[in-house]
């Protein structure tokens, strides 16, 4: 090709000469310009559109790439965690920017089976209503954001429950000066709640069986809900009672509002990852039974170190001084070492962030070990 | 030797490469097929690819879910709705309370934003610095604070129903909205409809009679006491001969909220005014550009035919003006229709709310849904879009361009 200088071509062209105008900005079919200048601009226009479009497929075909969550987290050198948007006691940032809660210890658990290191991961908030299109498009390994295992969301969204890290149930938070006592006692009134939540519906189920009329005002995120409830716009906050719990903190005189004795529905919260791989899903499903059958064996954060030198068969099956089970799901021999050492076993986990030891303070209730009157019951490490 | 014109060459071919291929002749041709083709398979392969990965993860996927319950309730529905309608049925419900928003904020923003756009031209110093201050106040602060604004900062400080602001027992505000005593039609609405109906009739053909007359002979022909009688008078004979048309409920406060009578919900209310506030500032800034295109000239001239200055405006400054602020205008309408899916943040139940919002979660099918939204904002945005070129096109005629 000849080498021809735009800028000097640039006036031959009928556009530049002022004899053709432009009709909304199209060079008219028959309008002639120097014949070298032509092929300048279109060879130039069209490089870039080729360039352009090749990027643009290289870029969605390497989407369709197979699914190995765990070699991708490795290379990455952190897990990308789903978190919820600010829930104390389950997922929420303290005043250091450190996340903590019940949630946040499932995936620092998981982040120090893989690296040895709790602090390894980056916590992506979400609000409820976007968690799972978060998860499916692989923006995050792992969502531990309060979630309610139910049925169609284990099967039509193209995920997997993992287990249960807290039995919740869901219930309703009102002001006392209503003189409110029961849940049946709410026909007629405004109810805030979060979209996109199993609440939603569980509050249409429970009005509807009882034949109570209800006005619901429906928020994308928590703050807006408990601010609407705040101001008076709704009667009655519902949620799962640990987060009416949480979010009671936030009010503004947490005293002046009561939770209603009735629990309307079952609440599993547990860690969620997408379909198709089952060796990820084996480490996130195991890295919880670990910390459950940790507490179940007595192994804490401080006496660990000492655990190791023990005699007694299962422990040095769990904690990987005999066997390989660790090396089976694709982690180290001292997996569960690791993950207790990071975190501590479930119960340190439950009593430092929502239990007795919290500022929530709830008691143990159904989340009590299954030998303790609980329904917590792991299966054992062999 | 014929002297008569030689006829053209057949230009068909020529004529046909120029129109495919423009200056590039047949290699453009090919160039564009390749591009078409190209294009087609790049949107064939996005498509499959997402099929693909979704049937490997099995993600439910097509639109059988539209048949199923929805069984969540929504707060403001403009057909009758419950939990156990499908979700098709909360499809509608969201599309109406979107278009409901839209259509009263784009009437809203209208009617402020020529108030405030004529009150900055006005000679009084005070109203032009106010209607200023507006604009540079309303424009620069962003949308969803404004609506953030007017949700919690206004609305909810309003009393609890048991305290409600009340006018005589039959209007209420208090936090949860506005509630009005409701309508309740008798047996007579329908014929005392019809009356108005045929009244609506009459008066449009006498203006159009008194205009034909003007216009034809020059004759001004009083027709108001027709348009009166026919309005008014009619209606009020039949109703008089059959009985009231309507009778009014009052609303009853009962246990948390009021039962009867007709609710505005605050979430509507924020959204309107937020959206119609915020839109009016620009609409103001469009008007008086188009009123200051308008050369002095033209308002000398109708002065000095002796128009009056009201006159003058009306007939021949607004109808120009109309030309330069209709595109500006019909984009203002555009970003108001799309910008009212913000009503997620104070829990207004639109379509984005309550289909590309809650549907979503609950079935997961993001794609289709995303697809379906989108699809409605654009044809929601086209037809806006369309009748303003219309009603610019009706007005280019009007002043004898085309």
């Amino acid at each position: 090709m000849v080498a021809v200088n735009p800028l000097t071509c640039l006036p031959h062209h009928p556009v530049m000469r002022g004899t053709v105008d432009l009709p909304r900005g199209r060079i008219r079919p028959g309008a002639r310009g120097h014949p070298q200048c032509r092929v300048i601009l279109k060879g130039c226009v069209m490089k870039r559109l080729l360039v352009a479009m090749l990027a643009f497929v290289a870029a969605t075909v390497s989407q369709s790439a197979g699914a190995q969550t765990l070699k991708t987290v490795k290379d990455r050198g952190s897990l990308s965690c789903g978190v919820s948007q600010g829930l104390p006691g389950f997922s929420a940032p303290d005043d250091k920017g450190n996340w903590t809660g019940l949630d946040v210890d499932v995936c620092r658990a998981v982040a120090a089976a893989i690296f040895d290191d709790p602090t390894k991961v980056k916590f992506v908030p979400l609000s409820a209503k976007d968690r799972f299109t978060a998860l499916q498009s692989g923006e995050i390994d792992v969502l531990s954001r309060n979630t309610t295992w139910t049925s169609s969301r284990d099967t039509s969204l193209g995920l997997n429950f993992t287990g249960v890290n807290y039995y919740d149930g869901q219930g309703f938070l009102v002001r006392k000066s209503l003189k409110v006592n029961s849940a049946l006692e709410l026909n007629g009134a405004s109810v805030c709640v979060q979209t996109g939540t199993t609440n939603e519906q569980n509050l249409a189920d429970y009005f509807k069986s009882n034949n109570m009329r209800y006005e619901v005002i429906a928020f994308a995120s928590a703050d807006e809900t408990v601010k609407a409830y705040e101001s008076g716009r709704c009667d009655a906050f519902t949620s799962d009672v640990s987060q009416l719990y949480s979010e009671r903190l936030k009010l503004a005189a947490p005293s002046d509002h009561a939770v209603l004795p009735e629990v309307i529905s079952k609440e599993p919260l547990g860690p969620v990852v997408r379909h198709g791989d089952d060796q990820w899903f084996d480490i996130v499903k195991w890295t919880l039974f670990a910390m459950i059958d940790a507490e179940e064996l007595d192994i804490t954060q401080k006496n660990v170190e000492s655990k190791l030198r023990t005699d007694n068969p299962e422990i040095k099956r769990v904690l990987g001084s005999d066997g390989n089970l660790g090396e089976q799901l694709g982690l180290t021999k001292d997996w569960v070492v690791r993950i207790v050492r990071g975190v501590g076993n479930y119960g340190e986990s439950f009593d430092r962030n929502v239990g007795p030891g919290s500022k929530l303070g709830i008691s143990r209730g159904l989340n009590r070990l299954w030998n303790q009157g609980g329904v917590q019951y792991a299966p054992p490490i062999r | 030797m014929a002297i008569g014109s030689r006829p053209p060459p057949p230009q068909f071919w020529p004529k046909l490469r120029r129109v495919l291929g423009g200056q590039t002749g047949w290699g453009g041709v090919l160039g564009q097929l390749v591009l078409v083709a190209f294009v087609v398979w790049l949107g064939y392969e996005i498509v499959a690819n997402a099929r693909a990965n979704m049937q490997a993860q099995r993600i439910a996927s097509g639109f059988g879910f539209l048949s199923q319950t929805a069984g969540f309730g929504v707060s403001q529905a403009l057909i009758p709705y419950s939990e156990s309608d499908s979700y098709t049925r909360v499809f509608v419900v969201g599309l109406l309370n979107t278009l409901l928003v839209s259509a009263i904020g784009v009437a809203l923003a209208t009617v402020i934003g020529f108030a405030i756009g004529l009150g900055r031209l006005s000679p009084n110093w005070l109203l032009a610095r106010l209607a200023g201050a507006y604009v540079e106040i309303v424009r620069n602060l962003p949308l969803l604070f404004q609506l953030l604004f007017w949700y919690l900062a206004v609305l909810a400080t309003l009393p609890n129903p048991r305290q409600s602001i009340t006018l005589l027992g039959w209007v209420f505000l208090n936090n949860r909205g506005f509630v009005v005593a409701e309508p309740v039609a008798h047996a007579s609405f329908w014929p005392v409809a019809l009356a108005l109906g045929i009244g609506v009739g009459i008066a449009f053909a006498a203006h159009a009679l008194a205009r034909k007359a003007l216009f034809d002979n020059g004759r001004v022909l009083r027709i108001w006491p027709v348009v009166l009688g026919s309005l008014v008078g009619l209606p009020l004979v039949v109703a008089l001969a059959l009985g009231a048309p309507l009778s009014f409920e009052a609303p009853v406060l009962k246990g948390f909220n009021f039962v009867g009578g007709l609710r505005i919900i605050p979430e509507f209310v924020a959204l309107t005014l937020a959206l119609s506030i915020y839109t009016a500032a620009f609409i103001a800034e469009i008007v008086r550009a188009g009123i200051l295109a308008v050369n002095r000239g033209q308002m000398e001239a109708g002065s000095s035919l002796g128009l009056s200055c009201g006159a003058t405006l009306r007939l021949i400054v607004v109808p120009q003006a109309l030309r330069v602020i209709l595109p500006p205008l019909t984009n203002q309408y555009l970003n108001l229709t799309k910008n009212s899916s913000l009503a997620v943040a104070v829990g207004y139940p639109d379509l984005f709310s309550v289909f590309a919002g809650t549907t979503l979660s609950q079935t997961g099918q993001a794609v289709e849904i995303i697809v379906i939204t989108m699809g409605v904002y654009l044809l929601i945005s086209l037809i806006t879009s369309a009748a303003m070129s219309f009603y610019g096109w009706r007005v280019g005629m009007g002043l004898g361009a085309t």
